[in-house]
């Protein structure tokens, strides 16, 4: 049963990763940018393929997927998706699906569309097993490094966010972009170097993810849905909203799946709707922001 | 005098009206050829368009004095899609035949309009046992997932193997092989512990790893489409599950030829039974595997690139038989029953299902020459369809 739960953990620590930088963009610049997962996807292709091709190791693959992710971020950022801020949700929207599209059809192109096989390292491989019984523990080495990187992550995530400098001149920013920029904080600097660390999470959470969620041309179009459904229930006002939402999520995604096999990828989407029935702003609703 | 000259004009212009109708002017003999190339099932169709040129290369694009024509289109594995080009295939291009079709659910969309149209349709790689059942226009040249999950259900009681959770992919295929295995599992005198059905498009195998390993049968039967059997393969060796003393078997697609190099050590002693491996020790065989190899790239040819290979042949003889003369129903009846020496062995198809009939070996994997390779240690000869006995 613990094992359960710390697969859920790590299952969940992931989808966090993956869909963070989604609640940045949604919540926090009000964009839609449903090609979220195009930019988890190329942080997975960087990684597979630099193992693949170059033989460059594995933990030195992260940090680039990272950097590839947001850099290729900050440029669509500059070039493409500045000029939507100011546009409706339903153009954003499309716009983003679009790109989405035209990422599928340019991976499979270069890279063929067959499932990507990572070789992770010999000691990332292995299983600890602590206790026995019902109350046995078995984790992944794999599993906990996602859980160690990702709970990391959110800490730092958080103390930007709250208390450094560039964290109070986003939200600043996203409050009243006229106000900030009247202020001195240089509005566009803020939101592309937003979008780019959002994307680059993204791209670190697709190197992270390729080895549990699998990777292929149609990734972002599978993770999509379960982006959206970690912000829509974590709410897109803060971090800890979508970090609890993913943990419960992936939590019962994973023993939905081991008790009721038959029901099992049905549990999330119940999960979703009986929350956002309860709380249609999803867990954590910022007080006094903007709609 | 005037009255013979009158009946050789008579016989001549009968020959010539009836080789002008035969022949239809020398208009190309036209296959159109469905598979998906690009999305999930791609693999599939880079395989099989790779057998089909192959083929091609091998015994010419003229078969009795006509023109053989393959019109490629990719369906990304959608049936609607399948179906859509299915119908602009048979109605605007007039094909003479459709073959292809990577997935169930796409040979199914088009069996109606095959029907319809008397169009032969030549299945290459759905393996879903009621296909042929869906017109009678269907042949198919691959494999029935019955076909290769009844050799395992007769081979795991014997092994020391008598408990068994099975994990199959929750769709046509996934559910033949399920079925089929239990069943002969349980005949003979094993027993089935669970059945868990993993969703088509599932991110993530651990829960139900999770819970084989808590069930702690002696085996775990897996059927999920190829491609998504290294995954499995790889979170069953992380999870320590053969350390627990739990065997992996299945179907061939598990370790299909095409992805087994990379898989790794895990794939070691994993055994399946199929009606392919790349490693069939076969004089025919090697020709096919070195051939395909030369040609693409040392891409190794896989359990689907052969459905593809044969699918050719089994057409070929078809249009030679009559004649080059084609037709739905001469084409069908000239398929039926033919007799050949594939790469994985001899096969027939049969009269009856239109469904091939084949030897099934029993494989596992080794390492040879640096390389993983499906050997194979025993061999179920002649198998047909379990499916259809009912």
């Amino acid at each position: 049963m613990l094992t359960i739960l710390f697969d859920g953990i790590a299952y969940g620590m992931l989808l966090f990763i993956l869909a963070v930088g989604l609640a940045v963009t949604m919540g926090l610049m009000n964009f839609i940018n449903l090609a979220h997962g195009a930019f988890a996807m190329v942080g997975g292709y960087i990684t597979v393929l630099l193992m693949q091709r170059a033989g460059v190791p594995f933990l030195l693959c992260l940090p680039l997927a990272f950097a590839g992710a947001a850099l290729l971020g900050a440029v669509l950022e500059r070039t493409l998706y500045r000029p939507l801020y100011s546009k409706p949700h339903l153009d954003q929207v499309l716009f983003s699906i679009g790109l989405v599209f035209m990422s599928v059809a340019a991976v499979d192109y270069f890279v063929g569309s067959t499932q990507q096989i990572l070789h992770l390292p010999e000691w990332l491989k292995g299983r600890t097993e602590l206790g026995s019984g019902a109350w046995t523990l078995g984790m992944g080495h794999y599993r906990l490094f996602i859980i160690v990187i990702c709970a990391a992550l959110t800490v730092l995530l958080q103390w930007i966010l709250s208390r450094t400098r560039f964290g109070s001149r986003l939200r600043a920013s996203v409050d009243d972009q006229r106000v900030a920029a009247g202020m001195g904080i240089n509005v566009n600097v803020v939101f592309l170097s937003t979008f780019a660390f959002g994307s680059g999470l993204a791209g670190l959470g697709g190197a992270l993810g390729a080895e549990v969620l699998g990777l292929d041309p149609s990734f972002p179009l599978k993770f999509m849905i379960y982006f959206l459904i970690v912000v829509a229930v974590g709410g897109t006002s803060s971090i800890t909203g979508p970090l609890l939402a993913a943990l419960l999520l992936g939590i019962a995604d994973v023993a939905g799946k081991y008790y009721i096999p038959k029901m099992g990828a049905f549990i999330v989407y119940v999960l979703m709707i009986v929350i956002l029935l309860w709380r249609p702003q999803g867990l954590f609703v910022r007080q006094g922001g903007k709609a | 005098m005037h009255k013979r000259t009158i009946l050789r004009a008579a016989a001549a212009a009968a020959v010539v009206a009836v080789s002008c109708s035969s022949f239809a002017q020398g208009t190309p003999f036209k296959i159109g050829l469905i598979l998906p190339m690009t999305g999930q099932q791609a693999t599939t169709g880079r395989q099989i368009d790779a057998a089909v040129k192959l083929w091609i290369a091998q015994n010419g694009s003229t078969v009795a004095g006509r023109k053989v024509e393959v019109i490629l289109k990719d369906d990304t594995s959608l049936p609607d899609v399948t179906r859509r080009i299915g119908q602009e295939l048979i109605v605007n291009d007039k094909v003479d035949v459709v073959a292809g079709f990577g997935i169930t659910p796409s040979a199914l969309a088009v069996a109606p309009i095959a029907t319809q149209s008397k169009t032969p349709l030549v299945v290459m790689a759905a393996a879903t046992s009621s296909i042929t059942e869906a017109s009678p226009y269907v042949v198919r040249t691959s494999f029935t997932l019955p076909q290769a999950s009844v050799a395992m259900g007769d081979w795991a009681p014997k092994n020391n193997i008598k408990t068994v959770v099975t994990l199959v992919t929750d769709y046509g295929p996934g559910i033949d092989a399920e079925r089929f295995f239990s069943e002969r599992f349980i005949f003979n005198g094993g027993k089935v512990v669970d059945k868990l059905r993993v969703p088509l498009r599932n991110p993530d195998f651990a829960p139900f790893l999770q819970k084989v390993r808590d069930l702690k049968p002696d085996a775990l039967f897996v059927f999920v489409p190829s491609g998504a059997g290294a995954a499995v393969m790889k979170q069953f060796g992380e999870r320590g599950m053969d350390k627990a003393g739990i065997r992996l078997i299945g179907t061939g697609d598990v370790t299909d030829d095409d992805q087994l190099n990379d898989m790794g050590d895990v794939a070691l002693g994993v055994v399946t039974s199929h009606h392919y491996s790349t490693a069939h020790p076969s004089a025919a065989n090697k020709k096919y595997v070195e051939a395909f190899m030369k040609a693409n790239n040392n891409l190794r040819p896989n359990f689907m690139s052969v459905g593809g290979y044969d699918g050719m042949r089994v057409i070929y003889e078809a249009l030679k038989k009559t004649g080059g003369k084609g037709g739905g129903d001469a084409l069908l009846a000239a398929m039926k029953g033919q007799i050949f020496e594939s790469p994985r062995g001899p096969v027939f198809i049969d009269a009856q299902t239109r469904d091939v009939v084949q030897n099934i070996y029993l494989r596992k994997v080794e390492r040879k020459d640096g390389q993983l390779w499906n050997t194979e240690f025993d061999v179920i000869k002649d198998v047909k369809d379990p499916g259809k006995t009912k």
